[in-house]
């Protein structure tokens, strides 16, 4: 036994751990399954929950403003589909951001207790809620047959890649927000508002033409949910996606990726210490 | 052959807060930037520590609470990192600091067994091939698919300890994890444990119970305010830490606060710990012998039921028992002004080998407490881990009286 399995030292130079990732990666598993299970085991109507939310918000704003908005901005879908998909993928940021927020929190008693990458409980976290976004897809597909959308079938491939924008949007966001809330728990107070907030900044309930050409139509294609929603919904409406119009917000995405990964690693070492 | 741990000059240090928060909120850090900062202290949690482990070791570390033990066992484990010093280690290494991390009550026994034993690092195949052993070891197979909420308590430790049983990493480093669970099933355990370090693995194991750290293991380090106080073979190290200045308890304090306490009818002016004529007030007794307890006080006014009387409790403050000097005496005291000495003898044989504290109970009758629940001292004690030396364990509950026993065959 002469090779050298590990080694322990101060800090580290900086690096993303992917490798060790790798080797925990049945813990990915593991921790997305628990929390899944343990979601639906808890609540009377379990997985019926997952469904309902977005269907609810869809209901709501379909009878507050999808009159107004679908005559003012002529809409080529429903409004009921134009919201729903909006908010199918906005969940999967949102539950995905505010569970991954307060996971590592959440989990404290084990990261005080035992050693595994830290990065498998946020990730994790937002796993759960692409689990909650398959099965509202699946009531989806009624409402979409009621409306008689049709899905353009050589763009279904965005479907695959507008998820792993939201996830990726989520995942940059949710690690530094882990890391942050670890350290300040006021983070915990300030998520729900600060994801509300986004909520009305992302063209979920109206299109991003309402906003017209002014600076508030930028600051909204910065948005990291900006591309994923125009890609999802590029399947239901045919709209043709000019690369131009949605590269901010995929640059801001990777930006704040870039954020949240290094943030979390220079940090993560002294979690124990701190929750 | 190279050692499989190489522990050299290990250090950390923990920043003490001295408004003692438990962690920081976005305001203070705010205010902080514009007021002068919190007093901050730095403390070495461990302090240059180096000791090398060779594969199949079993190396018990040992000192009291707040010496530093579970600091190295944290940052052996990753949880934590050193602030200075580092770690070469030569195996898979795998922690136990507490059994069943990772338990969820939501979740059912078979699902708990795959959730904690991949926590601690298992492979899912592995703890399928280790499934039916893992199961049979627990004694749950009845509540397999039961949710761990409805457990027991000690059905829970089964199961946690029956995963942790079957990690088949090189280095394990086990904390405290046996002081829990019936008798049957701690010695069940330290069976596996025991058979688990002569199947050559490497073991570092932490305990305040010297009689599991001797049975167990080979060699010790014994930790003292951060630093490695001594390394070696196990007997040497236990004998170092029981000796007198191991237990350098606080009493010299206690009592000097107890001295200077003054009551209008009342005051203490001396109490000694007597072991065979000399004061053990610092130092810990044998419970294999009968000690005194010599108070020396002076009644400033006559004083009708006067009592002086101590309650011995044990450390987490379970009263063992209450005795008064005027117990023997069919009436109450009747105290005239002057100095007084009162000596009880606490008998052999009765006191397990552990720590208790003395609380003063001194009082008025039917009129008020003098000093009650406020002022104690430490009592440690060593002596026998049982009272047959063939085992290894200390006896269950809060005395060891030596009882006479008459068995004979039939």
């Amino acid at each position: 036994m002469e090779k050298i399995e590990f080694e322990i030292k101060p800090q580290s130079k900086f690096n993303l751990g992917v490798k060790e990732l790798w080797e925990y990666r049945e813990l990915f598993y593991f921790f997305t399954w628990r929390d899944v299970k343990v979601k639906y085991k808890q609540t009377f109507l379990g997985v019926l929950w997952a469904i309902f939310q977005p269907i609810l918000m869809t209901i709501l704003f379909t009878l507050g403003f999808g009159k107004m908005i679908a005559t003012q901005t002529q809409l080529s879908i429903p409004y009921p589909i134009f919201a729903l998909s909006g908010f199918l993928l906005w969940n999967i940021f949102s539950s995905g951001l505010s569970n991954a927020g307060n996971s590592m929190v959440a989990n404290a008693n084990i990261i005080k207790k035992i050693y595994f990458p830290r990065m498998i409980i946020p990730i994790s976290a937002i796993l759960v809620s692409i689990v909650d976004f398959i099965m509202a897809f699946i009531v989806f597909i009624p409402v979409m047959l009621y409306y008689k959308t049709t899905i353009i079938w050589q763009s279904i491939y965005l479907i695959p890649v507008s998820i792993f924008l939201t996830v990726l949007a989520a995942f940059g966001l949710g690690l530094f927000l882990s890391a942050l809330n670890i350290k300040y728990r006021d983070f915990r107070y300030i998520l729900p508002f600060f994801i509300q907030a986004l909520l009305f900044a992302t063209p979920i309930i109206y299109p991003i033409n309402i906003t017209g050409q002014g600076p508030f139509n930028w600051l909204m294609r910065l948005n990291p949910m900006y591309a994923p929603i125009e890609f999802f919904r590029s399947c239901f409406n045919g709209t043709i996606i000019q690369l131009i119009d949605i590269t901010p917000s995929i640059v801001c995405s990777l930006c704040l990726l870039i954020v949240g990964v290094y943030y979390f690693r220079k940090t993560e070492n002294y979690f124990a210490d701190l929750v | 052959m190279k050692p499989i741990l190489e522990i050299s000059k290990l250090s950390k240090k923990f920043k003490i807060n001295h408004e003692h928060q438990p962690y920081l909120s976005l305001r203070d850090s705010l205010t902080n930037l514009f007021t002068s900062k919190t007093t901050t202290e730095d403390f070495w949690a461990l302090n240059d520590v180096s000791f090398n482990v060779m594969p199949g070791d079993t190396v018990g570390i040992i000192g009291r609470n707040g010496a530093g033990k579970s600091t190295l066992l944290k940052i052996l484990s990753k949880i934590t990192p050193p602030t200075k010093g580092k770690v070469i280690g030569r195996g898979r290494i795998a922690s136990l600091l507490e059994v069943g991390t990772g338990f969820h009550p939501e979740l059912t026994g078979r699902e708990n067994i795959f959730m904690n034993g991949s926590i601690l690092g298992m492979k899912k195949n592995e703890i399928q091939k280790n499934f039916d052993a893992i199961v049979d070891f627990s004694g749950v197979e009845k509540f397999l698919d039961t949710p761990l909420k409805h457990y027991s308590s000690g059905m829970q430790l089964r199961l946690a300890f029956a995963v942790a049983a079957f990690l088949e990493n090189e280095i394990l480093i086990i904390d405290e994890v046996l002081a829990v669970g019936d008798a049957e099933f701690q010695k069940k355990c330290m069976g596996k444990m025991g058979e688990v370090s002569k199947s050559g693995r490497t073991v570092l194991f932490v305990s305040h119970n010297m009689g599991a750290v001797k049975n167990l293991c080979k060699y010790g380090a014994l930790l003292k305010n951060g630093k490695l106080e001594s390394f070696g073979q196990i007997e040497n190290v236990i004998d170092k830490y029981v000796n007198k200045e191991e237990f350098n308890n606080n009493n010299e304090l206690l009592l000097n606060q107890l001295t200077n306490y003054s009551d209008e009818h009342f005051k203490i002016n001396d109490f000694k710990i007597v072991q065979r004529n000399s004061d053990l007030l610092s130092n810990p007794f044998d419970v294999r012998e009968e000690i005194e307890l010599e108070l020396n006080y002076s009644v400033l006014k006559d004083v009708y039921g006067l009592r002086i009387g101590y309650d011995i409790k044990t450390t987490d403050e379970q009263i063992v028992f209450r005795t008064f000097h005027d117990d023997a005496s069919p009436q109450m005291a009747d105290f005239k002004k002057g100095d007084y000495t009162s000596i009880v003898t606490i008998p052999a044989k009765l006191l397990l080998p552990k720590s208790y504290k003395i609380y003063f109970s001194i009082g008025i009758h039917n009129i008020r407490w003098i000093v009650y629940d406020k002022f104690y001292i430490d009592l440690s004690s060593t002596g026998v881990v049982g009272f047959n030396t063939a085992y290894g364990f200390l006896h269950e509950g809060v005395i060891m009286p030596f009882l006479n026993w008459k068995n004979t065959k039939n």
